[in-house]
């Protein structure tokens, strides 16, 4: 075994895995948010996330070819399309709610898991058919701007990109202004509050529908920022490209014990570092019999076995236990 | 009286359609419509059950020599009518919804295909295909693994409930896919993404030909699973899992063994999916993982929701209307588009001929699939065909019982 290729490719490992791992955060807050008020799996979250992407991708084309791209100061241009991504993804997130998910608030519980599932797949063509009478293309690349390919080395086996610099930068800022919205803020109080205790919360004065559609346009702002993001760090899109993220989102929140908001960050940066490690590290351990391929699984396992041994999640503390 | 007639005359006159008009889709709908007509009206059972029976085992198979395609068609209605009933044992009657249904379809077409065609003499040496004659044998091999494999996905989520038990069921349909993509290495089980080819075709009597023998004999397995659900249905297994899907405590406190009930529920809904799954194999000569999708099992969850939860016709009827959506009317609607592109239709000033190219309306199924879930959830969750101890529930609350129980 090659132990010095083992130790060498280590610190790209760690920082790929926490790139991912902040990405997964991102998307899984729209999971754990909406488990902790409705206590309800969000299923079409990975599409709101890759709705994002998309929004994110036309502003960046047009931006483009109207050749203003090249001339705008990049910093501007990233703010304006984090901003455009998280305000449509929040947006559309809110409709989903008031459309296919508030009819069914009182329903079984499997009832709106399925009607999400069916959103889900509903969005994902739906984004298929406007890219597809729109570019002719559903396949979309982003454009790149030139400063995000600009590599720092800092050790011999070590260099980040500024693309990587500015998705962690921006991921963590969104999620320390998440923390301080949630835990110092009026309206904070009232989403705790309605986690809690719906009826209670209502008794108190609280807007119950009010909160869960803000739950919903928050929790959709962060997964579209994830999906602009998502873009700039991976370059290619396509509307089913969110399904996969997304699922391994939701087992970041499961991971960091859903309904609770660090947990959902812990548990993503978690589950990044394990993907990482494992896509990079099985085909070396195993003499190339198990390699990368097997990440999907990894995660899914991952999930299994904390819903088995511990499903409480890491951090504990379910808004109300039930597994 | 009149009912009669007009059912007679409903079937005589879409078959007769079909046979001056083999190639129009409008038609062979009608033929469907006419046999659902059949099914629905008022008449005497003896009446319904000949026009049927009459319809799908002489008609059809007459209107498959005027056009293949329709015969295909009804075959693939036939596959997905077992699946959707094995799916509804699950979801239906257990209340356990399950993702990733389609895994156990997959057991059961790899059971056969790595033996069924030359590809496993790289796995066992030599001696293979093995001989057709045991495609009989191995339907019903492929309905063992495939139940084992229900146990054994069973096991370790006993524990959860609802909404977990999906996302994991539903992890657990792509880890069979991601296996069978990926098991070409160290020992090539799968041969992964490029799949396996040539597998074996069953013999058949008489000198039939394959597409109708294979057609009659996923009427057969239709016929067989249809009986085995109505068994099921009213006894004693069957009314614990409803039982269980209504209230897990009270079944519990009742003396339902849960855990027994769970696994007996997983695996009957899987090894109807491993016979299927047999039967598709044979019937396409070659499969990949990519039959086997995520897609394929939210298709025969639209199925089951679309027909009515717990509901054997509806089953049945919503595998025939989603399977024709997506074969015939898509289909159909793309070729037609096309068509008119062609001919440089315009319509209100805009060209056709300007499409765009990668629009395809065939490729849409999906969007066929979430707005069926979404609008069924939200309008009608019972289905279209409820399920009779759901209609007598809801008759219950119409009216107050008369007869007073000392």
């Amino acid at each position: 075994m090659d132990y010095e290729l083992l130790i060498g490719i280590f610190p790209q490992v760690l920082l790929d895995g926490i790139l991912l791992g902040f990405m997964y955060a991102l998307i899984a807050l729209g999971y754990t948010m909406v488990y902790g008020v409705l206590e309800f799996i969000n299923f079409a979250h990975s599409e709101i996330f890759i709705f994002g992407a998309f929004v994110g991708v036309e502003i960046l084309l047009s931006l483009q070819s109207a050749g203003w791209l090249a001339r705008m100061p990049w910093v501007v241009v990233l703010i304006l399309v984090i901003l455009a991504g998280m305000l449509a993804s929040g947006l559309l997130a809110v409709t989903i709610e008031r459309v296919a998910y508030r009819p069914l608030r009182t329903a079984p519980r499997l009832i709106p898991l399925i009607s999400a599932i069916g959103v889900s797949f509903f969005l994902q063509d739906v984004i298929r058919l406007f890219e597809s009478m729109w570019r002719n293309a559903f396949n979309l690349v982003y454009p790149t701007m030139d400063v995000m390919n600009i590599r720092f080395e800092l050790t011999s086996t070590l260099d980040v990109s500024v693309r990587s610099l500015v998705v962690i930068v921006a991921a963590l800022l969104m999620l320390w202004s998440l923390h301080v919205l949630v835990n110092r803020t009026k309206i904070g109080t009232a989403i705790r509050a309605v986690a809690e205790d719906q009826a209670a919360a209502s008794l108190m004065g609280i807007n119950v529908n009010r909160i869960i559609s803000l739950t919903f346009l928050i929790g959709g702002a962060m997964g579209g920022a994830a999906g602009v993001l998502f873009g700039i760090q991976y370059s290619l899109i396509n509307p089913y490209t969110g399904f996969i993220p997304g699922l391994k989102a939701f087992t970041a929140a499961v991971l960091g014990g859903i309904g609770n908001i660090p947990g959902a960050m812990l548990g993503g940066l978690v589950l990044g570092l394990l993907e990482a490690f494992a896509a990079s590290y099985m085909s070396l351990l195993t003499g190339g019999a198990f390699g990368a391929e097997y990440k999907d699984i990894f995660a899914f396992s991952v999930l299994i076995l904390i819903l088995i041994f511990r499903p409480k999640g890491l951090l504990g503390e379910v808004v109300r236990g039930r597994a | 009286m009149i009912r009669a007639v007009a059912a007679m005359a409903a079937v005589a006159l879409s078959v007769t359609l079909v046979d001056l008009f083999p190639r129009s889709i409008l038609v062979f709908l009608a033929f469907q419509l006419s046999l659902l007509y059949v099914y629905v009206t008022r008449i005497p059972a003896w009446l319904r059950t000949g026009l049927l029976g009459v319809a799908l085992l002489v008609l059809m198979p007459l209107i498959g020599l005027r056009n293949g395609y329709y015969l295909e068609v009804a075959t693939q209605v036939g596959i997905f009518a077992a699946l959707a009933l094995g799916l509804n044992i699950v979801v239906g009657l257990a209340g356990l919804l399950d993702l990733g249904y389609v895994a156990f379809f997959a057991v059961g077409a790899y059971s056969w295909a790595i033996v069924g065609s030359p590809h496993a003499n790289l796995i066992f040496g030599g001696g293979f295909p093995l001989a057709p004659g045991w495609f009989y044998v191995f339907l019903f091999v492929g309905l063992a693994v495939a139940a084992i494999t229900g146990v054994l996905l069973g096991l370790p989520v006993m524990r959860l409930r609802g909404d977990y038990l999906a996302i994991v069921t539903l992890g657990f349909g792509e880890v069979i896919r991601v296996l069978a993509n990926n098991l070409d290495k160290p020992i090539n089980l799968t041969n992964g993404p490029k799949g396996i080819t040539p597998i074996g075709r069953p013999p058949l009597p008489f000198g039939i030909p394959y597409s109708e023998g294979f057609y009659f004999l996923v009427l057969l397995i239709v016929a067989v699973v249809i009986l085995v659900n109505r068994r099921l249905e009213d006894s004693h297994i069957g009314r614990a899992w409803e039982a269980m899907r209504e209230d897990e405590l009270a079944a519990q406190a009742m003396g339902v063994p849960l855990v027994r009930a769970k696994l007996l529920a997983f695996a009957c809904g899987a090894s109807f999916a491993g016979v299927m799954g047999v039967v598709f194999s044979a019937k396409q000569i070659f499969i990949n993982p990519e039959s086997f999708t995520f897609l394929e099992s939210i298709g025969v969850l639209a199925m089951v929701i679309l027909g009515g939860m717990g509901s054997i016709p509806g089953a049945v009827v919503g595998a025939t209307v989603v399977t024709v959506l997506n074969l015939q009317v898509l289909k159909g609607f793309s070729l037609w588009l096309n068509e008119l592109k062609n001919a440089g239709v315009t319509v209100l000033g805009y060209s056709l001929a300007d499409l765009p190219t990668q629009l395809e309306p065939a490729k849409y199924e999906r969007m066929v699939f979430g707005i069926i879930l979404v609008l069924m959830m939200i309008f009608r969750p019972q289905g279209i065909f409820p399920a009779r101890r759901r209609q007598r529930e809801l008759a219950h609350t119409d009216k107050v019982p008369t007869a007073v129980v000392p």
